[in-house]
C-alpha cells in the first residue's frame, strides 16, 4: 500500500462537517502509505478548522470522546502509523471518524 | 440613530440581539455555533465590527472564531492553547498535585485600542494573548507560574480564570480573577503578577485571610475611576479605592451577598449593580423573586429593582459574566438567565423587559454601544 494515488473517503461527524463547510464525505489523496495519521494529516491540511478537534496538536493524541472506525471496525485505540484496510486505502469502505455517544 | 448589539452566549450556540437606542424592538439572529457552548464573545472596543468568541464541546475541544463584520459571518481562528514551558502543577480536590491542563476559554478581553490584540483566560487558570486576530496565542506565563501557583485549587466549576480587566489608564496594568485564586494585578503588561486579595474574608478556607485560595466571581471597574474595582466573592461584595492593595465589604443591607455578575452603570462610577443568590448550595434567587439590586452609593446601601421581573416562582441563576451595560445616555443594563432569558433596562434598572425568554441556558452577555 504504498504510493497509490487512490481517494480516501472520510465521514465526518455532523458538527465537523458544519465547522469544515462541508456536505456529505470528504474525499482526500494521502500521499505514501495510508495510515490513520496520514488521513488526519491530510485532512488537516486541507480543513485547518479541524485541528485540534480530533486530536491534541502537539501531542496527536485522540480526544478522550472521539472514535475512528472502518469496515465495522473500531480503530481507535490502534497505533497512529498503521495502515489502514485495504478497503479504506482504496476508497471502497469510509474511514468514520465519530463522536463517541456520550452525555447520558 | 445609535443603537446597541447584545452578544449572548449559551450552552447550545451564540446569539446577537441588535436594537436601535430605543431598545424596544429587537433583531434576533442565531444560533451561531449551534449545538456548542460559547461561554464568551466580545467585541473590539477599537473596532466595533471586530468580535471574537469562544466556542467548545467535550467532544470536539475549543475553537476560537472572529468575526469582522459585526457577527453575520464567522471563521474559525487560532485554538493551539499550549502552556508555556512545563505544565507544572496545582493542587487537586483531594490535596495532591494535579497537572495543568487545557479545558476551554471562559473569557475573551480584546484590547482596548489594537482590534488584533485579544487576551483569553482559560481553564486550567492561565492568561494567553494573541496579537494577530487570534490565529496564534501565546502564553503570559508569569500569572501561572507566580511562586502561589502550586497551591490553587479549584473551585467547583473548576480551577477558571474568568475576569480580565485592562486599566484604560495605565496600559500595563491588568487585573485578573481566578477561582479558587483570587485576585491578581500586573503592571508591566502581564509579565509579571502579584495577588491583590488584602481584606478578603472567606469562612471556607483554611486561613480566611490567606493571600490566595479565595472563590473571586467577578471584578468589575468603572474606566473613569480605574483604582475603584468592585468585586462579588463567592459570598461577600468588595470594593477597593487603592487598585485592589486592599479590600473592604460593603454587601451593606442585601438580602445576602452571594452572586455572581457585578458591573457598574456606564456614567455614573458609584452606582453597581448585583444579583443576589440565595447561596452557594442553592444557585436561586431569595424567595423566588428575581432581583437586581442597585447601590448608588458605591455600595452598602442597596435598592431592589424588580419592575418587569419575575417576583415568583423564580428559580434561575445569573452566571458570572452575563451582566453588561450600554453607554448610551440613559444607561442600559442587560442581563442573562441559566432558564435563557435576556433582560434589558433601558433605563438603568428602573423597569425590564425580556429581550428573548426561551434561549437555551445564558453563559455570558456583553453589550455594543454602536455610534
Amino acid at each position: 500500500m504504498t504510493g497509490h494515488a487512490d481517494v480516501i473517503r472520510v465521514a465526518l461527524p455532523a458538527h465537523l462537517r458544519t465547522l469544515a463547510r462541508v456536505q456529505g464525505e470528504v474525499e482526500l489523496q494521502v500521499p505514501g502509505r495510508v495510515t490513520q495519521c496520514a488521513v488526519l494529516d491530510a485532512l488537516e491540511a486541507r480543513y485547518p478548522m479541524l485541528r485540534g478537534t480530533i486530536r491534541d496538536q502537539r501531542t496527536g493524541k485522540r480526544r478522550a470522546f472521539i472514535r475512528f472506525f472502518a469496515c465495522e471496525e473500531d480503530l481507535s485505540h490502534q497505533q497512529p502509523d498503521a495502515p489502514l484496510p485495504e478497503a479504506v486505502a482504496v476508497g471502497a469502505e469510509p474511514y468514520l471518524i465519530v463522536g463517541a455517544m456520550a452525555g447520558g | 440613530m445609535s443603537g446597541v448589539r447584545v452578544l449572548v452566549g449559551t450552552r447550545k450556540g451564540a446569539f446577537v440581539l441588535r436594537s436601535d437606542g430605543k431598545r424596544d424592538q429587537w433583531d434576533v439572529s442565531g444560533p451561531h455555533f449551534p449545538g456548542w457552548e460559547i461561554y464568551h464573545l466580545k467585541g473590539s472596543p477599537a473596532d466595533q465590527d471586530r468580535l471574537y468568541a469562544s466556542q467548545s464541546n467535550g467532544w470536539f475541544g475549543q475553537l476560537i472564531q472572529r468575526s469582522d463584520d459585526g457577527g453575520a459571518s464567522w471563521e474559525a481562528v487560532g485554538n493551539d492553547f499550549s502552556y508555556q514551558g512545563e505544565a507544572g502543577t496545582h493542587q487537586w480536590y483531594d490535596g495532591t498535585p494535579h497537572p495543568w491542563e487545557f479545558a476551554r476559554v471562559w473569557h475573551l478581553e480584546p484590547s482596548l485600542d489594537d482590534p488584533d490584540t485579544v487576551y483569553a483566560g482559560v481553564e486550567d487558570a492561565g492568561l494567553f494573548r494573541s496579537a494577530d486576530g487570534g490565529k496564534h496565542w501565546e502564553e503570559l506565563p508569569g500569572l501561572r507560574g507566580h511562586k502561589s501557583g502550586p497551591s490553587w485549587q479549584p473551585g467547583a466549576g473548576g480551577m477558571c480564570l474568568h475576569t480580565i480587566i485592562l486599566d484604560p489608564s495605565s496600559p500595563g496594568r491588568i487585573f485578573t480573577a481566578i477561582s479558587a485564586a483570587g485576585a491578581f494585578r500586573s503592571d508591566d503588561g502581564g509579565q509579571t503578577w502579584r495577588p491583590v486579595n488584602q481584606g478578603l474574608r472567606s469562612e471556607g478556607i483554611p486561613d480566611p485571610a490567606a493571600e490566595v485560595g479565595h472563590c473571586v466571581h467577578r471584578l468589575a471597574m468603572h474606566p473613569s475611576r480605574p483604582s475603584v474595582l468592585y468585586m462579588q466573592k463567592h459570598w461577600d461584595v468588595m470594593r477597593s479605592d487603592d487598585a485592589g492593595e486592599s479590600w473592604h465589604e460593603v454587601s451593606g443591607d442585601l438580602p445576602t451577598d452571594f452572586g455572581f455578575p457585578i458591573d457598574v452603570h456606564a456614567h455614573e462610577p458609584e452606582t453597581v449593580y448585583v444579583v443576589p443568590i440565595t447561596s452557594d448550595s442553592h444557585h436561586f434567587p431569595p424567595e423566588g423573586k428575581l432581583r437586581v439590586y442597585r447601590s448608588r452609593t458605591g455600595g452598602d446601601e442597596w435598592e431592589p429593582l424588580t419592575q418587569g421581573l419575575p417576583q415568583e416562582h423564580c428559580y434561575v441563576n445569573v452566571l458570572r459574566d452575563a451582566m453588561a451595560v450600554d453607554s448610551l445616555d440613559s444607561c442600559g443594563v442587560y442581563f442573562g438567565t441559566t432558564g435563557g432569558q435576556v433582560y434589558a433596562s433601558p433605563d438603568a434598572g428602573d423597569s425590564w423587559v425580556p429581550i428573548v425568554r426561551d434561549l437555551p441556558a445564558v453563559l455570558s452577555v456583553e453589550v455594543q454601544t454602536l455610534p
